[in-house]
């Protein structure tokens, strides 16, 4: 009976989960799909394509601003990197999605305090940078790439 | 509860923008609109079984896990074990951020490590049921490397946070 109950509920929260991510997803494809089809080359050209680091500090601060579900992370990262957006940056924008929360800080502070909150963000931004780098190179050297 | 159905009502709010976006777009250019509304048909069919997946693998971590079962491993006390639980706890952990914050405060008034705490926030990074749509996008080779970089690196963030601010502990 407990499991019976147990099963309804996580069906009805994991339902409800969908319901509320499925306009994101449908939204996010198309406003990527519109932007892409629109504006392939300014993508690619015009914001990123300056070098590595550039890149990695840009795609990181698009992704500490954005805010979202994950999944919205995936599709828009995904798009931008078929739009020819290089995978540094599209990897720092989809570790700092998570990883950094600008829009979630002001809670953040309030429930874990400021410092934390503040140190932490900050820690996470540059790790993200790290890491885009690091993925790649690792590709790269295992050919992977 | 009002919160989630004001985080519902966000989502479809947003798709509303976006088909405004679309509609301005249409006045402006019908042809690369259509262009852009055929990729995404295109993106949509492909990405589809992959969301049948994820709903799947949503519905065994909310059976499985929730913020009472993560606090019984996070103790001040717990060690090697601490860290592992708190990125294990981090990876299958799911919901807003915001209930996690919530708990995570908890926690930390009862004792809990700051360390765990950080590593625990970014080792949700890594998203178990989003897994099959990241390997679709990028690459099970890139899936691989770029998770376990995570992981160790959350454990890293854990470590810096923690040093940078030890007298909160």
């Amino acid at each position: 009976m407990q499991t019976n109950n147990q099963l309804q509920a996580s069906l009805t929260k994991t339902i409800r989960t969908f319901i509320n991510i499925l306009p994101i997803i449908v939204g996010m494809l198309m406003a990527t799909s519109l932007v892409v089809t629109l504006f392939p080359g300014e993508i690619s050209a015009g914001l990123f394509g300056h070098g590595d680091i550039p890149d990695a500090v840009l795609g990181a601060a698009i992704g500490s601003i954005a805010a979202g579900h994950p999944l919205a992370s995936y599709l828009l990262s995904g798009e931008l990197l078929s739009g020819g957006v290089g995978l540094i940056a599209v990897t720092a924008l989809l570790v700092t999605w998570v990883t950094v929360g600008i829009v979630q800080l002001p809670a953040e502070m309030l429930m874990l305090g400021t410092r934390f909150a503040v140190y932490r963000n900050f820690i996470s931004f540059c790790i993200a940078i790290i890491i885009a780098l690091l993925t790649v190179y690792t590709l790269q050297l295992l050919e992977l790439a | 509860m009002s919160k989630q159905r004001r985080s519902g009502l966000g989502g479809w709010f947003f798709l509303g923008i976006v088909l405004l976006g679309y509609g301005l777009s249409f006045l402006l250019s019908p042809e690369a609109t259509a262009d852009a509304f055929a990729f995404f048909r295109r993106v949509m069919r492909q990405v589809f079984p992959v969301l049948g997946i994820v709903f799947l693998l949503l519905f065994i971590a909310n059976l499985l896990l929730t913020p009472s079962t993560v606090k019984r491993y996070l103790g001040k006390e717990a060690g090697i074990k601490g860290w592992i639980a708190s990125v294990v706890a981090g990876v299958f952990s799911m919901g807003p951020i915001y209930a996690w914050y919530t708990a995570l405060a908890e926690l930390q008034q009862k004792g809990m490590r700051t360390a765990f705490v950080a590593t625990f926030l970014y080792s949700r990074a890594v998203k178990i049921p989003l897994l099959p749509l990241m390997i679709y996008y990028f690459g099970l080779s890139y899936t691989i490397v770029l998770c376990l970089y995570l992981i160790v690196f959350s454990v890293v963030n854990g470590f810096l946070t923690e040093r940078l601010i030890p007298h909160e502990t």
